[in-house]
């Protein structure tokens, strides 16, 4: 019986059934080792969060969490293979483990981090949902859309809290349901709906890429919280810290002033705080399972937080994003990662 | 006695077999008990939770293209429903479209207009060899790129043409209306009952009557009669433009066209070889047969060639709606809230029950399937050969 058994399992195994068991092999910190390459997922095409440029090399803030967790695990931020989600497939891309994180820009709620058995590590970037519209329209504020048709990405955190924000202001709306930002991009600019709403940054960014940017404005109201970040499944947190302390370090990295440029000057410093993230005092990589440059490696490959920020999505970037709510806690802003020590 | 026993099993056939058929359900059975232990294992060691109790939750979003009213507020239950009646909407619909489609093109692949004849060729080696996803996605674009909301093409004065759907005015029915549509009712069953009697007569007398004329100008008269007698109790709400969108009216939207010309226009081509092959088993010889008795050519077709041709026609034509049915989820494709989109899609994602919903959807459409196939076979009984032959 148990040869039977064990014949069925096996084919069982083989049937597909294999990756949904991955997790009882190891920890996702040995497969990714085993591996040689950490499989990050990413959007399928946000301008500045996550996609790849006209050299097809993936770029954006999101995709740098990315390569700052491969800096850390292999000292080489480019041994990531990135895997385009949508936001439908997203968590059970995650779930069934073919990837090893979701980096893409994702909102931090309570269901998805309890019910659909994932952990969300930290928030890369504060954000909220915003509306945009053609400026031809005369529309100044979100209150003007009644009766308006609204595309809408599915699956999103973004398409409740629009059905709240009309009910809750006794306005009417048609939703025009639209599976990735592209598809949205399309029905938007056909004139199929007057309002695109999504996280205000994803509007930024869209609207970089249309013909005529400023013929079109983003209004006023940030109708919700959108803490976006990335995702690990649950149950591993070996995993889910060496995620976490990865961001953390880029944030500590900007509150320290350690820059890409400057990482190797800062060695010989005098603050304990930067010889501990940079691996000079010895003891902190061993304690995450890594070496000890992990944080060395991050912050002279991928960067520091300020400079992914300003590289993808600054003032200086055709998205053209104030640090706002994600400037440090000292700067006005809410980033803000616990001690290093 | 114990070696007796064995020896039955493995030299008599028919226990043998018995025994090699029990086996393979057993397996069969254990393999279906181990993977749902090894899911239900799964979920639990990921923290995942399972069960139906999110069918009574809230949704939470809103879906434009529905029969029956729907709110955020609904449960996903009733977004299931309405996801279902928009996938039985479509069927129902792309069905009746590309049956008729696919006799008119399947009858003008046989006539002797060269032209007529090849121009329904192409169309059929066209759209049978280019996937259907393709071709919705080809109308939808096409419609999207109609005029916008505000450069609307207006026909008729109350009908509008745009990117957002094709809006026409609704009736409003008013007290007495359903006398009208009683009327319309008892007018059809009184054709039927009349075309009995004519027909019965004629085998009778043989003498001919314009039983079709005659049922048509009852059923058609019979309802605008009654409509003037009762002081016409119905009138139309025109859309009106009116900010974003028209107010009022009715609309189609291009979700739903895209669908059904995608969906009717792909199946059509299969339903036209069916029903070209139907006419073409028909013998040579009833035709000229019944050219020999002097019938006219359409009395040919419709008496003699086409009841003939349907006992060919039925069994293949099933399988076609079948198709066009489960073909019908591509509506995911272009936002066409179907059961996959809605239920299947959003509330999936919404509540992470993929396994509950999946199964759900899966069974709906194996019901929805199996339950055309029951008429169609129903109504291929009727149309065979009738007796002993």
């Amino acid at each position: 019986m148990t040869k039977i058994k064990s014949l069925f399992i096996s084919l069982v195994l083989t049937l597909g059934v294999s990756t949904a068991i991955a997790g009882s092999h190891g920890s996702t910190h040995d497969l990714v080792k085993e591996r040689g390459k950490l499989m990050c997922g990413s959007n399928t095409g946000l301008a500045g969060f996550g996609a790849p440029n006209d050299a097809g090399v993936w770029e954006g803030i999101d995709v740098d969490v990315c390569r700052a967790v491969a800096a850390a695990v292999f000292g080489d931020a480019s041994k990531v293979e990135y895997v385009p989600t949508t936001s439908k497939v997203r968590f059970t891309v995650l779930q069934s483990g073919e990837i090893d994180m979701l980096s893409r820009n994702t909102t931090w709620t309570l269901s998805r981090d309890v019910d659909l058995g994932l952990e969300f590590v930290g928030v890369n970037y504060y954000d909220g949902q915003g509306f945009m519209v053609n400026k031809s329209l005369g529309v100044s504020s979100a209150m003007e859309l009644d009766g308006a048709s609204v595309c809408i990405q599915v699956g999103t955190t973004t398409e409740m809290n629009l059905a709240d924000f009309f009910k809750a202001n006794g306005m009417s709306y048609e939703s025009v349901p639209v599976e990735t930002n592209s598809e949205a991009d399309a029905a938007y600019t056909a004139g199929r709906c007057d309002v695109y709403t999504t996280d205000a940054s994803g509007l930024y960014a869209s609207r970089a890429g249309y013909p005529d940017p400023s013929a079109h404005v983003v209004l006023p109201e940030i109708v919700s919280k959108e803490p976006l970040g990335p995702a690990v499944r649950h149950g591993d947190s070996e995993w889910a810290d060496i995620v976490r302390w990865s961001l953390n370090a880029m944030i500590i990295g900007e509150e320290l002033g350690i820059t890409s440029a400057n990482v190797d000057e800062m060695k010989s410093s005098k603050n304990p705080e930067v010889l501990r993230l940079l691996g000079v005092d010895a003891g902190y990589g061993a304690m995450l399972g890594l070496s000890d440059d992990w944080a060395y490696n991050i912050l002279s490959q991928v960067g520091n937080y300020s400079e992914s920020f300003e590289k993808h999505i600054g003032p200086n970037t055709p998205i053209n994003i104030q640090r706002g709510l994600n400037a440090l806690y000292k700067d006005g802003g809410i980033l803000y990662a616990p001690p290093f020590r | 006695m114990q070696t007796n026993f064995f020896r039955k099993i493995i030299f008599d056939e028919k226990s043998r077999s018995l025994l090699i058929q029990t086996l393979v359900i057993g397996l069969f059975a254990l393999f279906i008990y181990l993977i749902t232990q090894q899911t239900a294992y799964n979920l639990e060691k990921r923290g995942i939770s399972s069960g139906f109790d999110f069918l009574h939750i809230s949704a939470g979003y809103d879906i434009s293209i529905r029969l029956i009213p729907f709110t955020s507020e609904d449960t996903h239950l009733r977004a299931y429903f309405v996801g279902l009646l928009n996938t039985l909407m479509i069927a129902v619909c792309g069905c009746f479209l590309a049956t008729i489609i696919g006799f008119l093109v399947g009858i003008i692949r046989l006539s002797s207009n060269w032209l007529f004849r090849n121009i329904a060729y192409v169309y059929v080696e066209f759209t049978r060899n280019v996937p259907v996803l393709v071709q919705i996605i080809l109308y939808y674009s096409i419609l999207l790129n109609l005029p916008k909301i505000k450069q609307a093409i207006v026909i008729f004065d109350n009908f509008y043409l745009t990117n957002r759907g094709f809006f026409s005015p609704s009736p409003i029915f008013k007290d007495g209306f359903s006398i009208v549509a009683w009327s319309l009712v008892i007018a059809i069953i009184f054709s039927f009952f009349l075309k009995i009697f004519l027909k019965k007569k004629q085998e009778d007398t043989g003498k001919q009557y314009p039983t079709f004329m005659i049922n048509s100008a009852i059923i058609i008269f019979t309802p605008i009669i009654f409509y003037y007698i009762m002081g016409m109790p119905l009138e139309f709400d025109s859309p009106v433009l009116k900010g974003f969108n028209f107010k009022g009216g009715m609309v189609i939207r291009p979700e739903f066209l895209g669908m059904l010309f995608g969906l009717s226009i792909y199946t059509a081509a299969f339903i036209s070889e069916t029903v070209r092959s139907g006419i073409i088993s028909v013998s040579k010889g009833q035709r000229e047969a019944s050219q020999a008795l002097g019938l006219k050519s359409n009395f040919i077709m419709r008496l003699i060639i086409i009841p003939q041709a349907l006992r060919v026609i039925i069994p293949p034509l099933t399988s076609q709606y079948l198709n066009l049915t489960k073909n019908s989820s591509l509506g995911i494709a272009i936002g066409y809230a179907d059961l996959v989109h809605g239920f299947g899609g959003i509330s999936l994602n919404q509540t992470g029950r993929a396994i509950e919903i999946m199964m759900m959807v899966m069974l709906t459409y194996l019901t929805i399937s199996l339950t055309i196939s029951f008429f169609m076979n129903l109504y291929n009984k009727s149309v065979q050969f009738k007796g002993n032959a």
